[in-house]
């Protein structure tokens, strides 16, 4: 029979080879959903995973794929320096919202004036919107030992009513004939996060996002802070005698990840989204927490994460729109990624042995 | 710049391979912000692409996109569906207003219809039906059947379509039913069956027996079947399946010949950029059968109303009426004006509770 043998020490190899593994399982179960759907699930499979890269449209496509990745890896970059250290920030979503409130609302206050400053400030806002957001969790537990798990998740719900009530409320568009939702900020040209070239998808999003994962790759390797965020998550007590104060890093991870998120709110309202409207929150700060443990919360494997579940995204809707495959098996082929992923972590902590049933 | 005409270029070709196709094949695009199985307003637009495919039958294809959320994703749905060569694409929640106007510029060449929405170009329609005629005639219903002189309605967004609605309900209500009472709850979401279902409990709860709904599922009807005694009404689509109570009529959004006139103006190259807003006397809202503990009598004054504004006899926003501060908005025998309507952001007199802001 089957046995599973702990492993003394996790396997290296396998802790590369399961996210691969995982996607490649994700292939086969949702090729036979598909099929079961009646859909070619070769073609299927080809639609999310190729055609977005190397098919007829791919010109429109693949600056798509970085224009709907720079959030998700933004987010899961500040997450991640929380989930090493076993400090869980939950609600990204909610910080994503406020960040982008924030920086919109420096915008709507400053139109319509010129000013070169206003995009800088809208930056500095959503960051500090977010992290603002993020210190809630983060002080409570310090001061209170709350749990941040629920305390984030919840200040999600919280951001989307104050969403709702800007929209309808204090940014709503004087000139929209009483309907709800901002100004389009696309159409307010110190306010936009434009292409920085054309057709490339590559947005000061984007931008941040690539400088997000190097900073976070010299943070985690080079230097303390970083050594500390590791040895917190490895061995809390070990980390005591080294000196590790447990509310800083709490502060300064939940903090981080706050005002990434925040920022990646920002730059989405100012950018591709353009308005704050009551359904501007689609996600990301939930697909965020997929994109960084599929990453294996490593700041490279994050970025290749955030493009492989934007692709999924852009294929998925290409499937749908191309095939007519249900919105709800797209959304479950995504949501197999993870669980495929979480099962074939039993690799990396256990070894697979064939024993005979006598042995018993 | 380059990116727009690398697009406008590719619409080009594609204007061009489909026009060699164009004899035997209309490709006719669909994005719904719900899923098609809602039971309701997708579900009614679904119903409408698959009455073009049957009036047509081989001279269309017709591609759909369900659940499409309203925002940046939008946009690329919408150009997806005209890169994959679509000649007319039907965008049908307000909330695609936005990706519409700026896909449709991107493309010129393709025809595109806005649903709900007032933004319009040479090559953007926009088109919404008079749901509000609709309410006027369950508002009869509604004053006379509750017991409690209490109506809970189940609001998705304060918008001027939802608003209206609220308004045109509540004055026949009033009218039958002096001391009818209107209790408003937001959802804040066209479809999510888990928070209608909620509100309309907390609605029942609170002594609420007749529960209006302009949200998309069948989740109010559900919740008022199992706490008994409380009546509900279909929106957007007939939602038999709670005949003949709780669900005692419903209101019918009936897009499938709207959608067969515009097909058939792309084939014949007449297509223009139009704005239409039709009601119950096109035929594009239908009140659904009247069925259950409504007695017969109530059930004719309903249908009279019903053909009282079909033939334009009757309007259902006639003065006098005043707005809900007791401004004085519609003399007597005035009606209200289109534009008013479509930007209506007030209570008529007499609705308690402020819209929220």
């Amino acid at each position: 029979m089957l046995r599973l043998d702990r492993r003394p020490q996790p396997s290296r190899l396998w802790t590369l080879l399961t996210p691969p593994l995982a996607v490649l399982v994700t292939m086969i179960v949702g090729g036979a959903l598909f099929a079961a759907l009646g859909k070619d699930p070769v073609v299927a499979i080809e639609t999310i995973f190729w055609e977005p890269l190397f098919g007829e449209f791919a010109f429109y496509y693949r600056p798509q794929l970085l224009v709907k990745a720079a959030p998700l890896i933004l987010i899961a970059i500040g997450l991640s320096l929380g989930f090493r250290a076993g400090i869980w920030n939950i609600g990204a979503e909610g910080q994503y919202i406020i960040g982008a409130l924030c920086g919109a609302g420096v915008a709507l206050a400053a139109y319509p004036s010129e000013s070169w400053l206003i995009f800088p400030g809208m930056v500095l806002a959503g960051a500090l919107g977010g992290w603002a957001w993020a210190m809630i969790p983060a002080v409570l537990k310090v001061r209170f030992g709350t749990n941040e798990i629920l305390v984030s998740l919840m200040l999600v719900y919280v951001a989307e009513q104050l969403l709702a009530s800007m929209a309808l409320g204090p940014m709503r568009n004087p000139e929209g004939m009483g309907f709800p939702g901002s100004r389009n900020l696309q159409q307010y040209a110190p306010a936009h996060n434009a292409e920085l070239i054309a057709g490339t998808g590559m947005h000061w999003g984007v931008a941040a996002a690539l400088i997000a994962v190097i900073f976070s790759y010299v943070l985690l390797n080079r230097h303390i802070l970083g050594y500390h965020i590791r040895l917190t998550g490895e061995a809390p007590r070990a980390a005591r005698f080294a000196g590790v104060r447990p509310g800083r890093l709490i502060l300064f991870c939940l903090g981080a990840s706050g005002a990434l998120a925040g920022l990646a709110g920002m730059f989405e309202v100012a950018g591709p989204a353009g308005q704050v409207t009551i359904d501007f929150n689609v996600g990301y700060g939930f697909t965020a927490i997929i994109v960084a443990f599929l990453g294996r919360l490593h700041p490279v494997g994050i970025l290749l994460a955030g493009l492989l579940l934007a692709l999924t995204y852009i294929g998925g809707e290409l499937a749908q729109s191309n095939m007519q495959l249900p919105a709800a098996a797209v959304q479950l082929f995504q949501g197999m990624l993870l669980f495929f992923l979480l099962a074939v972590d039993v690799l990396v902590h256990f070894r697979l042995r064939w024993r005979r049933a006598e042995a018993a | 710049m380059t990116f727009t005409r690398l697009l406008t270029g590719a619409a080009l070709a594609l204007g061009m391979a489909t026009t060699a196709i164009a004899e035997d094949k209309t490709k006719v695009g669909f994005i719904y912000v719900g899923p098609i199985g809602d039971g309701g307003y997708t579900y009614e637009h679904n119903q409408g692409r698959l009455a073009v495919e049957e009036h047509f039958g081989d001279k269309v294809e017709t591609v759909y996109q369900e659940s499409v959320p309203e925002g940046a994703d939008a946009e690329r749905a919408i150009t997806q569906m005209a890169l994959q060569g679509a000649d007319l694409i039907f965008t049908t929640s307000f909330g695609f207003m936005d990706a519409t106007v700026n896909t449709a510029k991107k493309f010129p060449k393709v025809k595109f219809e806005h649903a709900t929405g007032y933004k319009r170009a040479d090559n953007l329609s926009t088109y919404s039906a008079r749901f509000y005629e609709g309410r006027s005639v369950l508002g009869v219903i509604a004053g006379h059947m509750t017991k409690t002189n209490k109506i809970g309605y189940i609001g998705s967004y304060p918008i001027p379509e939802v608003i209206r609605g609220i308004n045109a309900a509540y004055i026949e209500a009033k009218k039958v039913n002096p001391d009818v009472e209107f209790n408003i709850i937001w959802a804040y979401t066209w479809f999510d069956p888990a928070k209608e279902a909620d509100a309309a409990t907390a609605l029942i709860e609170q002594g609420n027996d007749v529960i209006l709904q302009h949200t998309d599922s069948t989740a109010p009807s559900a919740a008022a079947k199992a706490k008994g005694d409380v009546i509900t009404f279909g929106q957007a689509s007939d939602m038999a399946e709670y005949k003949p109570e709780p669900r005692v009529s419903s209101i019918i959004d009936n897009w499938g010949p709207y959608y067969i006139e515009r097909v058939q103006a792309v084939m014949d190259g007449t297509w223009e950029s139009t704005d239409t807003w039709a009601g119950i006397d096109d035929g594009m809202v239908v009140i659904g059968e009247i069925t259950g503990p409504v007695p017969d009598d109530v059930k004719q004054e309903a249908l009279a109303m019903r053909d009282a504004i079909a033939s334009g006899e009757y309007h259902p926003f006639t003065g006098p009426l005043n707005k809900q501060d007791g401004s004085e908005w519609l003399k007597e025998g005035e009606t209200a004006d289109d534009a008013t309507l479509l930007g209506m952001n007030f209570y008529v007199e007499g609705i308690k509770g402020d819209i929220p802001q």
